[in-house]
C-alpha cells in the first residue's frame, strides 16, 4: 500500500490532505472531528490581531451555483476572517496541536500592513506550538476594503516586505497563500520566493458575483437588498488553480519553491493532478463544507489505489511529474495530427458532436451514411480539436488518433512529417524569418 | 375488510372506500418540481432527436425538456401544446415505450430512457395550473367548417382551425365531450376530470361552437354540412364493437363489451356502487382488453384472465401494458379462442376455449379444450366503424371498413376530411388521432385559402 504520508517545510501530515483556513477550521470542536475522520492537517481559520473581535453580516453569508441534481459547482463567500477571540483562538490552538501532535497545525494570519502588528501576532502563535503560519494575503472581499487579504496580495512589494518581516521575527515556516485575483501569478509567488518565504499556497477565492437575484434585483447572498462581491472557489475554480500552480512550478525563478495547492480539490483525483504539478500538500474546502468531514476517506482511499496501481509508492514518486510538461503553446509540435475517430459500438447516436461540429467548427461530422442516422468523421475536414469529444456523453466513445508520420493528412494533402517541429521556426512565422535572416 | 370482497357472482363494494380510491388513483404519480428538474437533466438535447422523429405529432422534446431544466415550464407547455393541444393527454396516455421513450438514446447508453411522459405532464400540469393560454387566434376569415366527433381527431382539428381564423362547429352524440378521451381511457390513467378540465382549454381558444347530442345520420346528413359549410371534417371514432360470434354473447346476463364497460367506469364517480364479478375473463389482446382486465381487478374482482388467441408477441397492447396487467394479478393467457359460453339461468357462468397453434401462417384450433370459470366475460376483440355512422348516401371510399384518406387526410369527397380511429390505417392512438386532426386542419386551411395560407404556415 502506498505511503501517503508527507513533509512539507518540515512538517509532517501522514496524508497531503488538510483542511484550508476557512469555517471548517474556526474552532477546535471542528478541528477535533476533522483529525478524527483522519485530515492529515489543518490551516486554522486566519487570526487578525488583537482588538476588538472581527463582526461578520448577520444575513446569508454563501452563494452557490448548481450543476445537475443541485451538485454543487461553484462556491462564494462573503465571510471574513474569524469572528472569535485571538485568545480563545491561540488556546484552541495549543490544546489542539498538543493533542494531535501527528498532525498538521498551520495558522493563518491577516494583521494591518505593518511590522509591529505581525511581529506581535507572531509571537503569541508561536507560543501555540503549531507547526507554521500561512500569511493570508488572499481573500478578495471584505478584510481587502481595510487594506489587508488580496489588497497586499496584489501589490508584489508589499507581499515581499511582510514575508520579510515574518522571517526575521519568526523561526517558525512561513507560507504565503497568493490571490488569483491579478494578471500574473508569477509576479507575487517570486515576491514571496524574494521575501524569504518558505513556500507558496495557492489559489486563495476568486472575485466574484454568484447570481443576482432577478426578484430582489440584487447580488446574492443578499443582505437586506445589497449584495457584495464574493470569494469563489470549489469544483469550478480548479483549471485556474491548476494553471497558477503550474506556472509557478516552471517559473525559472521560482521553480523549485514549496506549492500547497488549493482550489476545487474535490475527489483523489484533483488531488494527484495539483501534486503531478508539483505541489507537496492539498488544502481543501469546499469539498468538506459541502459534504462533510468523511470525504477524506475517498481522498486517501482513491489516492492510494492509484498510487499502487502505478507503482508509486510514495507522494514524492509522482509529485512533480507533470510540471515539465506544461509548456508554451509556441514550444508544442506541429507536425502532431490528430484525426476523431467515433467508436460505433460505444455511439448512441446522439449527434451532439454532429451538431457542435456542423454549427460552431468545421462541419467534420457526417449525420447519415447511407441515409442512415450515422456519425462518422470526415478525416478531410477534421482539424482535430476535440469538441466532438468534449460534448460526447460517451466517456471513451470518440477517441483523438495521431496520423503516423508519412500519411497523408486528407486535410491538407500535406505529408505528415516525422520529428518535432514548432512555431519557432514554422515559416509563417515572421518572427522565425527575422531570425533566419 | 368489506363483506363483499370474496361475494360470488356480481357484487359491487368489494374493496373499501380506502382502497379503490388509491387504486383509482394516478397510475403514475406527476413529477414535483425537483424530480422533473433532476430528470430533465437527463436529456442529451440530441440533434435531429430520434425522440421527436417517433412522436407522431413531432413535439419538439428536447427543447420542451431543456426549457423545463432552465425553469421555464411555460415555456415548455407553450412547446409542446402548439405541436399536440392534447399534450397534457397524451403525457398520461400515450404508449411512450413504444413511441418517444423508446426512441430515446439513453436506451442505448444504459437502457434507461429519459421520463418524456413524465416530464411532458410536468410542464403541462404547470401551465394548466396557472391558466397559460398559449394561442391567439389569426384574424376572421368568414369560413366556416364543420367537424364531427369532438374526439381527440375532432377537436384537435377544430382547435388548429380556429386558430388559423376559421369558424368551426363540432357536432358530437355523446354528452360531454373527448371521445376516447372522456370514455374510452381507464380511470387511474387520467384522474380527477382531467379530459374535461382539457376540452375546456381546448375550446378557450374561442371560435368553436358545440352543437350537442346531434347525431350524424340521424340528426342531419353528410351532405347538409357539405352544403352549408366550407369543409367538413369527420372524426367519427369507431361506434361500433366485434362481438365473440358464439351463442349467448347478447343474450347471457355478464357478457358484455369491454369498451361500453370502460366508459361506465369512467362516469361511475363512486366505484364501490359499480359491480364486477369475482371470475372475469377478458377477450383480446389490445389495449382495451388490458384497461379493462387492469381495472376489474383494481373494482376488486378475485381472477381476471386475458384470453388471447395467438401469442404474446402477436398482442397490439405493449410490454408496458402486459407488464402492468400481470403487476396487477391478471393472468394473460394465449394460444386460446373461445370456442362456447357457458351459462345457468340466463347467467353466463363460464367459457371454454379451443387451445390454437399456427400453422403455415393461418390460426387454426388444436382440438383439445379448457373450460375457465366466469360470472364476467368482456369482449375487446376490436372496434369497427359503423357505416350508418357516416349519415348520407354518397359515403367516402372506404378500405377495411375504414375511410380512406391520402397524406393531407382527404377522402374520396371534395371537401371531406376525416381522422383518427374512423380512417384506414391508423394506429388506434390518441397521439395519432391529434395528428390527424392538426394536419385535416392545414390542410383545409391551404383548401380554403390557397397558396397565402401554405405560404403562412
Amino acid at each position: 500500500m502506498a505511503d501517503l504520508s508527507t513533509t512539507f517545510l518540515g512538517i509532517k501530515s501522514p496524508n497531503p490532505f488538510w483542511l484550508a483556513s476557512a469555517p471548517p477550521t474556526d474552532r477546535e470542536v471542528n478541528v477535533t472531528r476533522a483529525f478524527r475522520a483522519g485530515w492529515g492537517g489543518v490551516v486554522w481559520k486566519t487570526l487578525g490581531a488583537e482588538g476588538p473581535p472581527i463582526v461578520n453580516v448577520n444575513g446569508p453569508r454563501y452563494g452557490a451555483i448548481h450543476g445537475a441534481d443541485r451538485r454543487l459547482l461553484g462556491f462564494n463567500n462573503i465571510e471574513l476572517i474569524t469572528d472569535r477571540p485571538l485568545q480563545l483562538n491561540l488556546q484552541e490552538i495549543k490544546a489542539v496541536k498538543k493533542a494531535w501532535p501527528d498532525r498538521a497545525v498551520v495558522v493563518s494570519l491577516m494583521v494591518p500592513c505593518d511590522e509591529e502588528s505581525w511581529k506581535a501576532i507572531l509571537k503569541v502563535v508561536e507560543e501555540t506550538e503549531c507547526d507554521g503560519v500561512e500569511l493570508n494575503f488572499g481573500c478578495p472581499h471584505g478584510m481587502s476594503e481595510r487594506g489587508m487579504g488580496s489588497a497586499v496580495g496584489q501589490v508584489p512589494e508589499y507581499i515581499e516586505m511582510v514575508a520579510r518581516w515574518c522571517k526575521q521575527h519568526t523561526r517558525m515556516p512561513v507560507i504565503v497563500k497568493l490571490t488569483p485575483n491579478i494578471t500574473d501569478i508569477r509576479y507575487p509567488a517570486r515576491a514571496a520566493k524574494q521575501g524569504g518565504a518558505d513556500a507558496v499556497s495557492l489559489i486563495n477565492t476568486v472575485s466574484s458575483i454568484v447570481s443576482i437575484d432577478l426578484d430582489r434585483m440584487a447580488p446574492n447572498p443578499t443582505i437586506d437588498g445589497k449584495g457584495s462581491h464574493g470569494g469563489y472557489c470549489g469544483p469550478a475554480v480548479k483549471p485556474i488553480a491548476l494553471n497558477m500552480v503550474a506556472e509557478i512550478a516552471r517559473d525559472p525563478e521560482t521553480r523549485g519553491l514549496p506549492i500547497s495547492g488549493i482550489g476545487g480539490v474535490t475527489t483523489w483525483r484533483d488531488a494527484a493532478e495539483f501534486i503531478a504539478l508539483g505541489c507537496g500538500t492539498v488544502q481543501v474546502c469546499t469539498a468538506a463544507m459541502t459534504y462533510g468531514f468523511k470525504v477524506v476517506e475517498e481522498l486517501k482511499a482513491g489516492l492510494s489505489n492509484w498510487m499502487d496501481g502505478k507503482g508509486y509508492r510514495s507522494i514524492e514518486d509522482f509529485r512533480g511529474l507533470a510540471a515539465p510538461n506544461v509548456t508554451d503553446w509556441r514550444y508544442l509540435n506541429l507536425n502532431y495530427v490528430t484525426k476523431a475517430v467515433i467508436d460505433q459500438d460505444l455511439c448512441i447516436q446522439c449527434g451532439r458532436c454532429h451538431i457542435a461540429c456542423e454549427d460552431t467548427s468545421h462541419q467534420a461530422i457526417a449525420a447519415t451514411v447511407d441515409g442512415r442516422r450515422m456519425f462518422v468523421v470526415k478525416d478531410e475536414e477534421c482539424v482535430g480539436c476535440n469538441l466532438c469529444i468534449e460534448v460526447c456523453p460517451v466517456e471513451g466513445c470518440i477517441t483523438m488518433q495521431p496520423l503516423a508520420a508519412g500519411a497523408i493528412d486528407p486535410r491538407t494533402g500535406l505529408r505528415v512529417e516525422p520529428g518535432y517541429a514548432n512555431w519557432t521556426t514554422h515559416p509563417n512565422n515572421p518572427m522565425a524569418q527575422v531570425a533566419a535572416e | 375488510m368489506s363483506a363483499n370482497r370474496t361475494a360470488a357472482g356480481w357484487a359491487s363494494g368489494r374493496l373499501s372506500t380506502a382502497e379503490l380510491a388509491a387504486n383509482f388513483s394516478d397510475l403514475h404519480p406527476p413529477l414535483d418540481r425537483h424530480e422533473a428538474h433532476v430528470e430533465a437533466d437527463r436529456c442529451y438535447f440530441c440533434f435531429d432527436a430520434p425522440c421527436q422523429s417517433a412522436c407522431p405529432t413531432s413535439i419538439d422534446v428536447p427543447l420542451f425538456i431543456r426549457q423545463i431544466q432552465a425553469d421555464d415550464p411555460i415555456g415548455s407547455a407553450d412547446t409542446i401544446l402548439r405541436a399536440n393541444v392534447f399534450g397534457g393527454m397524451c403525457a398520461r396516455v400515450c404508449p411512450t415505450a413504444t413511441l418517444c421513450e423508446e426512441a430515446c438514446v439513453r436506451n442505448a447508453a444504459e437502457g434507461k430512457p429519459v421520463k418524456i411522459g413524465l416530464l411532458q405532464r410536468y410542464a403541462t400540469d404547470v401551465a394548466f395550473d396557472r391558466g397559460r393560454q398559449p394561442f391567439t387566434r389569426a384574424p376572421a376569415t368568414g369560413r366556416r367548417i364543420a367537424v364531427v366527433g369532438a374526439g381527440p381527431a375532432g377537436l384537435a382539428c377544430a382547435h388548429k382551425l380556429a386558430e388559423l381564423g376559421h369558424d368551426v362547429t363540432v357536432f358530437e352524440v355523446r354528452p360531454k365531450l373527448g371521445g376516447l378521451n372522456e370514455y374510452g381511457i381507464a380511470s387511474y390513467k387520467a384522474p380527477d376530470d382531467f379530459a374535461q378540465r382539457e376540452v375546456a382549454f381546448v375550446l378557450s381558444i374561442g371560435g368553436i361552437a358545440v352543437e350537442g347530442d346531434k347525431r350524424l345520420g340521424q340528426d342531419f346528413t353528410l351532405a347538409d354540412l357539405r352544403r352549408k359549410f366550407d369543409a367538413v371534417f369527420l372524426g367519427l371514432g369507431l361506434g361500433g364493437v366485434n362481438r365473440l360470434g358464439l351463442p349467448g354473447d347478447d343474450a347471457l346476463e355478464g357478457v358484455m363489451d369491454a369498451v361500453e364497460w370502460i366508459a361506465t367506469l369512467r362516469q361511475t364517480a363512486d366505484k364501490s356502487q359499480l359491480p364486477v364479478g369475482r371470475r372475469v375473463v377478458v377477450i383480446g389482446g389490445g389495449m382495451t382488453a388490458v384497461d379493462a382486465a387492469v381495472q376489474a381487478r383494481r373494482l376488486g374482482a378475485e381472477e381476471v384472465t386475458i384470453a388471447y388467441r395467438r401469442g404474446l408477441e402477436a398482442m397490439k397492447a405493449s410490454l408496458y401494458e402486459r407488464q402492468l396487467a400481470q403487476t396487477n394479478g391478471v393472468l394473460i393467457r394465449t394460444w386460446a379462442m373461445p370456442v362456447e359460453l357457458l351459462g345457468d339461468n340466463g347467467r353466463v357462468t363460464g367459457i371454454t376455449f379451443e387451445r390454437t397453434a399456427e400453422v403455415d401462417g393461418k390460426l387454426l384450433g388444436a382440438g383439445e379444450c379448457f373450460t375457465l370459470a366466469a360470472d364476467m366475460v368482456m369482449c375487446a376483440v376490436g372496434q369497427v366503424l359503423v357505416p350508418s355512422d357516416l349519415g348520407g348516401e354518397e359515403l367516402p371510399a372506404l378500405k377495411g371498413g375504414r375511410i380512406v384518406v391520402d397524406d393531407e387526410r382527404r377522402t374520396s369527397l371534395p371537401g371531406v376530411w376525416a381522422g383518427g380511429d374512423c380512417v384506414a390505417g391508423g394506429k388506434d392512438l390518441t397521439v395519432a388521432a391529434v395528428e390527424d386532426g392538426k394536419q385535416a386542419a392545414l390542410s383545409i386551411n391551404r383548401a380554403l385559402m390557397g397558396v397565402l395560407a401554405a405560404a403562412a404556415e
